[in-house]
């Protein structure tokens, strides 16, 4: 463990971020991030990967016949139960 | 001032990852819930929404079909990049409209609509894996890797300095590589822009949980990333 400025050291800071990044709170106005440039780095990749998620794997629709795959597997179970 | 990297309020499904032109009778989705204090406060289905639902609950095939319809490219969407694959995507979407057509009358307006049945559609994908005999058994395991699964400690981690060097394919292999938990949460969050009271809702699990999910899937990913050679490097 590294000790940083400020009152948190590095490992105390680390445990409290998924909380501080979930809240949508503004870290880099963070005391600890203002002296630290290792949680500064650490927290700056950490937005980078979110970043870069975005653009990611685009929404796509499904093949126009799964549906009718669908319907037919549909079809397929009623008629099963209505013979049972 | 916002932060705009990781929002309070992250983009919605549907809205940029959709690029904003959905086909007829696709509709954008709108958020869940609204989070005050712990509590969920469910929306309101619009009286055409309740009335499609209550058609297609009493075996009307023609709503049911819109329903289809309007949430496809979703649960295909989270099926694919679950697996990867197109043909098992497509044989997991399949599967779950199935059982959505079967459990549908049981559906009770507990949670939205678009929750219950995301829900649905992660526990087909999740059962599916457990088939391929992959690391999980349950959606409970699947929010709890095991500890050697977890992340690397970052206190005192070089500064690996990723922005604006993210390779997208590096990307796309790390995250293909995460545990189906992380795997899970990540994509919920940061792909599909879900927030963390849905995803907890979806998932059955505390906001804190997802949040600290989420966290440790990003640390698992920027140590990937790091171990992945940079384009530079492969030139």
């Amino acid at each position: 463990m590294i000790d940083c400025p400020e009152t948190l050291s590095c490992e105390q800071f680390q445990s409290q971020l998924p909380e501080l990044i979930g809240s949508g709170a503004v870290l880099a106005e963070h005391a600890h991030l203002r002296h630290c440039e290792l949680c500064k780095a650490l927290l700056a990749d950490l937005e980078a990967i979110a970043e870069a998620a975005r653009q990611l794997l685009p929404i796509v629709d499904p093949p126009e016949e799964l549906w009718e795959q669908i319907e037919s597997a549909i079809k397929g179970e009623r008629e099963s139960s209505d013979k049972t | 001032m916002s932060n705009p990297v990781f929002p309070a309020q992250p983009r919605h499904p549907g809205s940029e990852a959709s690029g904003g032109n959905l086909p007829v009778g696709e509709e954008p989705s709108q958020p869940s819930g609204e989070q005050v204090g712990q509590r969920l406060l469910l929306p309101s289905p619009t009286p055409d929404e309740a009335k499609l639902l209550a058609a297609a609950q009493s075996g009307d095939h023609l709503a049911f079909a819109r329903i289809y319809s309007q949430h496809k490219r979703r649960i295909y969407s989270l099926c694919l990049r679950m697996v990867g694959n197109v043909a098992e995507a497509e044989d997991l979407t399949q599967e779950a409209f199935l059982q959505l057509h079967r459990k549908i009358a049981t559906f009770r307006g507990d949670s939205a609509f678009s929750t219950w049945l995301h829900r649905l559609a992660i526990n087909v994908v999740l059962m599916h894996l457990r088939k391929k005999n992959l690391s999980l058994v349950s959606l409970d395991e699947a929010m709890e890797p095991s500890p050697d699964e977890g992340p690397g400690r970052s206190f005192g981690a070089a500064d690996l300095n990723l922005a604006g060097s993210i390779d997208r394919l590096a990307l796309e292999h790390a995250v293909a590589d995460l545990p189906a938990g992380y795997r899970l949460i990540f994509i919920l969050h940061d792909i599909e822009g879900y927030e963390h009271n849905e995803i907890a809702s979806m998932l059955d699990c505390s906001i804190g949980n997802s949040k600290s999910q989420l966290h440790k899937a990003r640390l698992k990913l920027r140590d990937a990333l790091c171990a992945y050679p940079r384009q530079e490097e492969r030139r």
